[in-house]
């Protein structure tokens, strides 16, 4: 043991964390009684601060010098032209009518049989088969258009991604120097809602594909850096040693060892890379992104709960190919399997083959019949959907009105409104008081530090009560989600037949973008704080009770044998043993679910949440809310900053023994 | 095995390292790990701290300490300690995996640590290769292919490539697998895998960095036993690591002992158990079998007067376990003999004191 270990042991005996944080809370409630009202930082939905103004004119002037500044003539509209360029051609390969011919290079049978053959080639036939029926399902929905511009733009964003990120991750898996200057900036990128990605980037990018492909591909790219780099990190020493001894080149080994043993870490991360992408590609749809997102922000703006189904059916249709796909790729690139059978071994040459072949006529109807190249409109039925969507949602309220009304009535008035009364009500320096002595009692003074930043910045944005109100949905929504997370990941912990039942629902669930996550709740609780709320619990659970299962089942079994030999009850060796045990993964899982709830709450803004994710959607439709749309960003940003330092320092200090 | 060939052997392997070429040669070799770690080595005070008082001083660990010695070819030279006596570092700082803090290292004369990355690249395909204790196979590919990368990155054609690997493969008894991949293969397997892969570029030099201790017993046994045979078939100067003070015996032919990073000594399987430096070796030691060790030089006394001198005569590097039946026979003692000279008598009392405390498990 070290002394600095040796000396935090023999601290003194100090009141417990809980108790502290108990006794603030107590004296911030007794305050606000006492001074509620006053210093609350109140400003109007049309009312803008200096700030706000600030920010039009930057952008009216970045707008009017766009052409003529030399930052922008020579750098930021040339990246934009060469994303430009990548992306439209892309589109004219999938979606968009290529050259002078009505429709894309590849009609619609063209692309399925295309996709059935790159499928078989990185995975196998089974999932070939499952996106092909996945890509023709999308065309009966009648979204093949815009499923196929959602793809373009994925597929765009992911390959410029990969062009950089995964050489980054080679140098930082490589290099501890770049490791620790890159980790920092990754988890940065990662903390920020997709949202906020949108509106800096329309600044220096405009509005279009373009900016949508680039607010993609930097959104998607962390998870291929981290995975690349951990993928080479992980390589034993002892192979890396081993190819040296024979005197190997850095280079040699690098792409003899290190590569092919780190792939499937590799091709894990082009999975969560493409997921990501296709997350942002959706929600880019707010700044003109074209593809399935339009249709489902347009249609949850007009409550329209059918067409939004639709659309969120195929996005999610869209989400489980390419998950499906990048996995089975995944586990292929394992580094050795046993020898395929004799008679696959056989069979793959011919398949291969036939395959080509067949890939190839399908590209040459679909350039020769108009039935191959445009989905047939007759055969449709993504309007049988929306009918039915409609009339199964009728139903529910028709029959369950009272029931998600009391629910919804309930919940908002004992739970919401009090501590959005309390937060917003509040002076603003008493909140900020209270925050920054919660952040030295949980976490530590380096915590407590950049939370006194941030609230200072956040006071500066001048949204001081929307980023109160949203964070009161992002505290109670956090609240729910850890109860979940700790009862599901409690018992899927220690049962690995829940465990087995559960997890595929959980990773379904996080292959799902954001976006789709509103809609049945829209359906079910019409356009409110309740339907954001609730939507952020089901977006944040699936992460929180994955990480909590993971550390009920890191306890050793040996400590829990020993419990249960002394005669524990199993809730005594739940609370006792286990729950104490796993502190970490539980901080840890606050931590993830706080991120998660903030990025899902924003979202939220689209269906009726208000504050600061509002202010980001009004900002990109009306022009002299710009200013104030860019200053919410910022304001999401520091709180998503403020609360995942917070919750770190608490998981750090939750792997010191007390 | 009879007296006699024990003898001879015996004999063979003394001699070999007296006339074999010094192949590695070690001086004054340091490795520090930590802050500022260059100063340690040069500085007069800091080089006599303990591991404690170093640390709390400098934030530094010194791995390997002032170690020093010669391999002669031909010869199995063991180092052997605890983990954490710096004899993993050490073996790595001999093929450069880690860059030694000082000192200096010959290898067949020629300066190890003036050699460049290229040089170095040379030697490493060329004059040593290295078995590890978790094999670190390359699991995505086949076995042939594991075995003929070193020659793979020096460029061989592929023909000539599979040819040498097929050729070690059949040495190390792993004939008809080289078409599997590593995890199909049993941890014995792998690791004549990672031996043949050593054996491929035909080196000067094996070194094996703890091989076996990742084996079940059974399976460690046998391949001390291939090691014994390669030895004697191919003749490769071999440095071997082990914390296994039976293995270190059953296959060196002289074994240096560390703690702490620094030599405690350095001898003959006989001269350890015979004459050990200190508590700590004599601890070590303790349990091994000395009839299986010791010579008979280490347990002769002087004749007294009253002794017979007409008993039968026997050379003093006979093992005790091979002389005991001979002297417990003969009615008067044995008389140890060199080259003609009585060095000294052997009785019933001195094999005795041996067997005995070999049975009671002393």
């Amino acid at each position: 043991m070290s002394t600095a270990q040796l000396r935090d042991t023999i601290t003194t005996r100090r009141p417990s964390k809980g108790a502290l944080v108990a006794g603030i809370l107590a004296v911030w409630l007794v305050a606000w009684l006492v001074l509620r009202g006053t210093h609350t930082l109140p400003l109007g939905a049309a009312q803008l601060t200096g700030l706000h103004e600030w920010l039009n004119d930057v952008n009216d002037s970045i707008g009017a010098n766009r052409n003529s500044n030399p930052l922008f003539l020579y750098f930021f509209n040339i990246i934009r032209l060469i994303v430009d360029e990548f992306t439209t051609f892309i589109q004219t390969v999938l979606s968009e009518p290529a050259f002078d011919s009505p429709i894309p290079m590849l009609g619609w049978l063209g692309v399925v049989a295309v996709a059935g053959y790159v499928c078989y080639l990185v995975a196998n036939i089974r999932v070939a088969l499952l996106a092909m029926a996945g890509l023709v399902f999308l065309g009966l929905q009648g979204l093949w258009t815009e499923s196929m511009d959602t793809l373009a733009l994925t597929i765009s964003a992911v390959l410029i991604a990969l062009l950089f990120a995964i050489p980054l991750g080679v140098w930082a898996g490589l290099s501890d120097r770049f490791n620790r200057l890159i980790t920092p900036v990754l988890d940065f990128m990662q903390t920020m809602p997709t949202f906020v990605y949108l509106a800096p980037l329309t600044l220096f990018f405009l509005i279009g594909p373009a900016s949508a492909t680039i607010a993609t591909l930097i959104y998607a790219a962390p998870p291929v850096i981290r995975l690349t780099a951990h993928g080479i990190r992980s390589v034993p020493r002892d192979m890396v040693e081993a190819s040296e001894s024979l005197g190997s080149t850095r280079r040699q080994t690098l792409t003899k060892v290190l590569l092919p043993a780190a792939k499937r870490t590799i091709v894990l991360g082009i999975n969560q890379t493409m997921m990501a992408a296709l997350a942002m590609v959706t929600i880019a749809a707010l700044i003109d992104a074209p593809g399935l997102g339009k249709t489902v922000i347009k249609a949850l703006q007009t409550q329209d709960v059918g067409t939004a189904f639709n659309g969120g059916l195929a996005i999610v249709v869209l989400a489980i190919i390419l998950d499906r796909v990048t996995t089975a790729a995944s586990a292929k690139a394992r580094p050795s399997h046993t020898a395929p059978s004799r008679g696959a071994a056989m069979l793959r040459l011919p398949m291969l083959i036939g395959g080509g072949v067949l890939a190839a006529i399908g590209v040459w109807l679909s350039r020769t019949y108009v039935w191959a190249a445009e989905f047939p409109a007759d055969v449709e039925i993504g309007s049988t959907i929306v009918r039915a969507t409609d009339t199964a949602t009728e139903w529910v309220k028709d029959n369950f009105a009272a029931l998600t009304t009391d629910l919804k009535d309930v919940v908002s008035a004992t739970l919401i409104d009090p501590l959005q009364a309390l937060l917003v009500q509040s002076p603003w320096w008493l909140v900020a008081a209270v925050i920054i002595a919660i952040s030295v009692v949980i976490g530590s003074i380096r915590a407590a530090v950049v939370s006194a930043v941030c609230l200072a910045l956040l006071v500066g944005t001048g949204l001081w009560q929307d980023a109160m109100t949203t964070l009161a949905q992002v505290l109670l929504a956090t609240v729910i989600v850890m109860v979940l997370g700790i009862v599901l990941g409690v018992w899927m912990g220690r049962s690995p037949r829940v465990d087995r039942v559960v997890r595929p629902v959980l990773d379904a669930g996080q292959t799902m973008p954001p976006f789709v996550y509103l809609v049945p709740f829209l359906a079910l609780f019409e356009a409110t704080r309740f339907t954001a709320i609730i939507a952020a619990v089901v977006y944040a659970s699936p992460v929180a009770i994955k990480i909590v299962t993971d550390g009920i089942r890191g306890v050793s079994a040996t400590t829990v044998e020993a419990a249960t030999a002394s005669g524990s009850s199993t809730w005594q060796t739940i609370t006792k043993v286990q729950l104490p045990m796993s502190r970490r993964a539980l901080t840890l899982a606050t931590n993830q679910g706080l991120i998660y709830v903030l990025s899902m709450v924003v979202v939220g803004g689209l269906v009726g949440a208000g504050a600061l994710g509002y202010q980001v959607v009004a900002g990109f439709s009306q022009g002299q809310l710009y200013g104030k749309g860019l200053a919410a960003g910022i304001a999401i940003v520091l709180l998503g900053v403020m609360l995942d330092r917070m919750t770190q320092a608490a998981a750090k200090r939750a792997d010191r023994p007390s | 095995m009879t007296t006699s060939q024990v003898h001879e052997e015996r004999g063979r392997h003394e001699d070999e390292a007296l006339a074999g070429e010094s192949v590695i040669s070690v001086r004054g070799l340091w490795k520090v790990f930590g802050p500022r770690a260059a100063a340690v080595p040069n500085s007069p005070k800091l080089r006599e701290l303990g591991r404690r008082d170093l640390l709390d001083r400098t934030g530094c660990t010194a791995a390997v300490r002032d170690v020093g010695f010669d391999v002669a070819g031909g010869e199995v030279f063991v180092v052997m300690g605890l983990s954490g006596s710096g004899k993993s570092t050490l073996v790595r700082c001999l093929t450069r995996l880690i860059e030694p803090t000082a000192g200096e290292m010959l290898f067949e004369g020629d300066d190890m640590l003036a050699a460049n990355h290229k040089q170095l690249r040379e030697l490493r395909r060329n004059k040593f290769s290295m078995v590890f204790q978790h094999f670190g196979l390359l699991p995505h590919r086949r076995v042939i292919d594991n075995v003929g990368y070193g020659l793979e990155v020096k460029g061989v054609g592929k023909t000539e490539r599979t040819r040498r690997a097929q050729e070690v493969i059949e040495l190390v008894g792993l004939g008809g697998n080289e078409k599997s991949y590593p995890d199909q293969l049993s941890g014995g397997m792998q690791q004549r895998v990672g031996l043949a892969r050593a054996l491929a570029a035909d080196p000067d030099v094996l070194f094996f960095d703890e091989p076996f201790s990742a084996l079940d017993p059974l399976i460690r046994r046998d391949m001390q036993q291939e090691v014994i045979r390669l030895h004697r078939e191919v003749g490769k100067t071999m440095v071997f690591i082990t914390h296994d003070l039976s293995e270190a015996l059953k296959l060196g032919d002289r074994i240096l002992i560390m703690r702490d990073g620094e030599m405690v000594q350095l001898g003959t399987g006989d001269e350890l158990v015979g004459a050990p430096a200190d508590d700590y070796i004599r601890d070590f030691v303790r349990d091994v079998p000395h009839g299986d060790v010791l010579t008979l030089k280490w347990i002769m006394r002087d004749p007294r007067p009253d002794d017979p001198l007409d008993g039968p005569e026997l050379g003093p590097d006979v093992v005790v376990r091979e002389a005991t039946r001979q002297v417990l026979q003969a009615d008067k003692p044995v008389k140890v003999v060199s080259d003609g000279e009585l060095l000294g008598i052997v009785g019933d009392d001195e094999i005795l004191a041996i067997v005995a405390r070999q049975e009671s498990g002393a």
